[in-house]
């Protein structure tokens, strides 16, 4: 038994009454949870449930207020990130952290500590080849790290902490950016070397499949505290929804009206071409419409054109050719335009994207209405009495929580910012909704209302193109699903037909 | 927001805000506006103390030398409101842009050629009415300091041009081309040691306010004040800029006409500045000379940074550095502290008030949206 304990690589990593304060704020109460050495654990929670928090105490980036951690079972000191990295503590992060412009081999050798001013790159060669030889899997090495898919440069990343020596590694939502294909085949690895013993993971995750697929134990946190532990073989998707929610209530959608056949679509964009961001590309829109009373998805891994296809229907970049029509006329974003065809735009990252930060909730609200009247008619004076009244009403009708109408919008959590948004862009008559990532780093309640609020949209007739990276939130609204890959449309599917794994071969671009 | 009905929204009684009165709310978010500012001006003046006493001179002779020199007479005070003039306008180029999100810094250039400007079409008018010349200098300064600072905005929103670095290189050129003109083309061959523009003529400078020492100018600069208060804060444009001054890319999917809005804008502020420009050379000097380059146009981004860019703010802060100012020359006879003193003390004030931008929305008890977190 002793023996098996010496050669087992993985660690043991446990927290005892982990607890940290931001000031007032108790963002991880006296938090335990036992990772068990070669096992894949999934940690769960809402965002604010204090996940990332927790995992960074592991990690030495913040000193807990209180509490200890065990690896192997021995108190160890984790003070600092270079302390935890010596014990064999490792980290993926959701974005990737190589430096693009040199090779995996490259790449590898300069995050050593340990590596000199000067390099012998025939011995590392020699060493990271016997090193390769031991993984379970191979990356090629040789090419500047920029020019692999996602799923590499993830295999990379996770590559680079086991040739670091990393016995315990935290996954940061590892799949996020990657296509279903390649988060199970990352995702595979990672158990396959748990399973070997060489590895513990520590991973957190907000999709079930993925916690249910892969993970053998689940922790959940709920608002700071730790609210129970399970293995996952003996828990359902609602269970663990239930543990993380606790015992709010969320939003119920409505039912799904039938599109009326014949309508003319609302949106029309044909043949429109424009250079991308880097200005090498060209993003080239076929056909897309929308008819009233749709959704229509555009699925597809960022970068891929989605941004760029936005920023034309938004009028903020200039198309080569093509066309853009709104109930059959052309349409080119502007002000009068949408304000005369009731054409409503929300972007994702609202704060970012769609508000003035620093300016007030109430003054956020009137964004689209300030310098109007009532009858909509333009006005010079701006009526103060006015923009309080109308954000009064918005915020109470979407149930915004703010400490008050003068607050800064910023001030707001992200759930509350984009409830404020949507208020702003869908209260009045809307024809045509553009809307991307709307739940984009939002809780459960949050999203539950939000998307109810689409679908309640759509079935009021509005016509909304939505576009998004998460597929489960494409499944579950849209009417058609279009893929986007390398800056077109090469996919289409009516939902009833829709199949994870095929939009997932076109969004990787094997099509 | 004085409605007393219960919030449906937050569950609470309208009139408070995290268990508090409403009225204090509002008045802690005035509050922070004066504090932090006034904060930053005492650490100023704290630091500003410890390098007089390093030189060995009393900070306390020192504040007191500005008084008499600032406040302590009719004379003085008349000096100071002479040298706040000017700064009105001045910080107005600063500040206008500023709530658009353009950092503006050239509007001694502006300055300079709407006083050019004005000097130079005064000429061929001598002996038309006195508000005829008045107005056709108003309107030269006034479309030079625009046009002048009009192209910074032009190049910022069309070229993506760094609108700070652009304002000030075009500063150093609007004082060349000035300097250039003075003592070439438009040079009064009787202005020896000090090459001059012809002068306007007795007949068309502005006059003192009655009973003071003070010309019309100041009043200009303050209706100047008043007027782009209403400007940001009671007008739609105003919302849009500062829509767009608080995010671009917001104000741009809302279809507000970003372009239009940067133009117009920095040409108001240029002409704010140009028109200081005008009233320099028709209320103060008679003629356009070198001395309109005395540093009005960067003093005027000091008194707008102090005056966190709001118009109404400019008025008293333009007030207590006209008397900084006024009171240099009373420093270097009582103090024997060199003209630079001042100087040194702005630059001091510069930073500390810049260093104090990083504590709004920080202290709990000037922020209401921090005080419902205060139970953990």
């Amino acid at each position: 038994m002793m023996q098996i304990q010496q050669l087992q690589r993985a660690l043991a990593l446990e927290t005892i009454g982990m607890s940290k304060n931001f000031g007032a704020l108790q963002a991880l109460a006296d938090v335990s949870i036992k990772v068990a050495p070669g096992s894949f654990h999934a940690l769960l929670g809402e965002n604010g449930a204090g996940k990332s928090t927790l995992v960074k105490c592991i990690m030495g980036f913040y000193v807990p207020t209180s509490g200890a951690i065990l690896l192997d079972g021995i108190e160890a000191d984790l003070g600092t990130p270079a302390r935890a990295a010596a014990l064999g503590l490792g980290m993926v992060y959701q974005h990737f952290t190589l430096v693009p412009s040199l090779t995996g081999a490259e790449n590898l050798v300069i995050s050593r500590a340990d590596v000199g001013a000067i390099i012998d790159w025939r011995e590392e060669t020699r060493r990271l080849d016997a090193f390769m030889a031991t993984m379970p899997f191979e990356v090629p090495l040789n090419v500047p790290t920029g020019q692999l898919a996602a799923g590499q440069k993830q295999k990379l990343e996770i590559l680079k902490q086991l040739y670091l020596g990393r016995r315990l590694l935290i996954l940061d939502e590892p799949t996020s950016v990657l296509t279903p294909d390649e988060a199970r085949s990352v995702l595979g690895l990672l158990r396959q070397m748990t399973r070997m013993g060489d590895l513990t993971v520590l991973m957190i995750s907000h999709k079930f499949h993925e916690v249910t697929a892969f993970a053998d134990e689940v922790s959940v946190l709920r608002k700071g505290s730790f609210v129970g532990s399970g293995r996952t073989a003996a828990l359902t998707p609602a269970q663990m929804a239930a543990m993380m929610i606790g015992d709010a209530r969320l939003a119920v959608m409505d039912h799904r009206a039938s599109v009326a056949a014949g309508a003319e679509p609302a949106l029309l964009v044909q043949g429109v071409t424009a250079p991308d961001k880097t200005g090498l590309k060209t993003i080239s829109i076929a056909h897309v419409a929308v008819k009233p009373g749709e959704i229509v998805g555009i699925a597809g891994i960022a970068g891929n054109g989605q941004k760029e296809f936005l920023e034309i229907l938004a009028g903020q970049r200039e198309m080569s050719s093509g066309s853009i029509c709104v109930h059959g006329a052309a349409y080119h974003a502007t002000r009068l335009e949408a304000r005369q065809r009731h054409v409503r735009f929300i972007p994702e990252e609202p704060l970012h994207n769609a508000c003035a930060p620093k300016m007030t909730v109430a003054e956020n609200l009137a964004l689209r209405i300030f310098d109007t009247n009532a009858k909509g008619e333009k006005r010079v004076w701006l009526n103060q009495t006015r923009l309080t009244s109308h954000a009064r009403r918005l915020v109470e009708d979407f149930n915004v929580k703010t400490t008050s109408l003068a607050s800064p919008i910023n001030t707001l959590s992200g759930g509350n910012v984009q409830r404020a948004t949507l208020a702003r862009e869908l209260t009045g008559e809307v024809d045509l909704l553009i809307v991307a990532n709307p739940c984009f780093g939002l809780d459960f309640s949050a999203v539950a209302e939000i998307r109810a609020r689409i679908m309640a949209a759509r079935n009021a007739g509005t016509a909304v193109l939505l576009v998004s990276e998460d597929l489960d939130e494409l499944f579950e609204l849209s009417d058609r699903i279009l893929v986007m890959s390398g800056g077109e449309i090469v996919f289409e599917t009516p939902i009833a037909a829709a199949d994870v794994a095929t939009i997932g071969a076109h969004m990787a671009g094997h099509h | 927001m004085t409605n007393a009905s219960p919030d449906t929204l937050t569950g609470m009684p309208r009139v408070e805000v995290a268990g508090r009165p409403e009225a204090l709310a509002k008045w802690a978010r005035h509050a922070e506006a004066l504090v932090i500012p006034g904060g930053a001006l005492l650490a100023g003046l704290a630091v500003f103390s410890v390098f007089l006493q390093v030189l060995g001179k009393s900070p306390l002779a020192f504040f007191q030398a500005i008084y008499l020199g600032g406040l302590g007479s009719a004379f003085s005070l008349d000096n100071a409101l002479t040298h706040a003039s000017p700064l009105l306008l001045t910080a107005l180029c600063v500040a206008l842009p500023a709530r658009l999100g353009l950092v503006i810094i050239g509007g001694e250039g502006a300055l300079v050629l709407g006083g050019l400007a004005a000097a130079s079409v005064a000429l061929p008018l001598q002996g038309q009415p006195y508000l005829i010349v008045l107005c056709a200098m108003a309107a030269a300064g006034v479309l030079a300091g625009g046009l002048w600072i009009g192209m910074v905005g032009a190049l910022r929103y069309y070229r993506g041009v760094n609108e700070t670095i652009a304002s000030l290189l075009m500063a150093y050129i609007g004082i060349a081309l000035m300097n250039q003109l003075i003592e070439g083309p438009l040079r009064d061959p009787a202005s020896l040691n000090k090459p001059s523009t012809y002068p306007i003529g007795q007949a068309y400078r502005i006059a003192s306010i009655p009973g003071t020492q003070v010309h019309w100018g100041l009043v200009v600069g303050i209706l100047a004040c008043l007027c782009s208060w209403v400007l940001m804060e009671r007008t739609t444009w105003g919302f849009a800029a500062r829509v767009a001054g608080g995010n671009v890319r917001a104000a741009q999917i809302q279809g507000l006409p970003v372009g239009k809005l940067i133009m117009a804008f920095t040409f108001i502020a240029g002409a704010c500045a140009g028109l200081a420009g005008m009233i320099e050379v028709a209320a103060v000097q008679g003629n356009a000379n070198a001395s309109l380059a005395s540093g009005y146009g960067y003093t005027g981004i000091l008194v707008a940074f102090l005056a966190r860019q709001n118009p109404l703010a400019i008025i008293p802060v333009a007030f207590m550095l006209g008397a900084i100012d006024a009171s240099g020359s009373l420093l270097q006879r009582h103090m024997g502290l060199p003209d630079a003193t001042v100087e040194v003390l702005q630059g001091i004030l510069f930073i500390t008030i810049l260093f104090s931008d990083t504590f709004y929305g920080r202290i709990k008890w000037l922020n209401p949206d921090l005080w419902a977190r205060a139970q953990p």
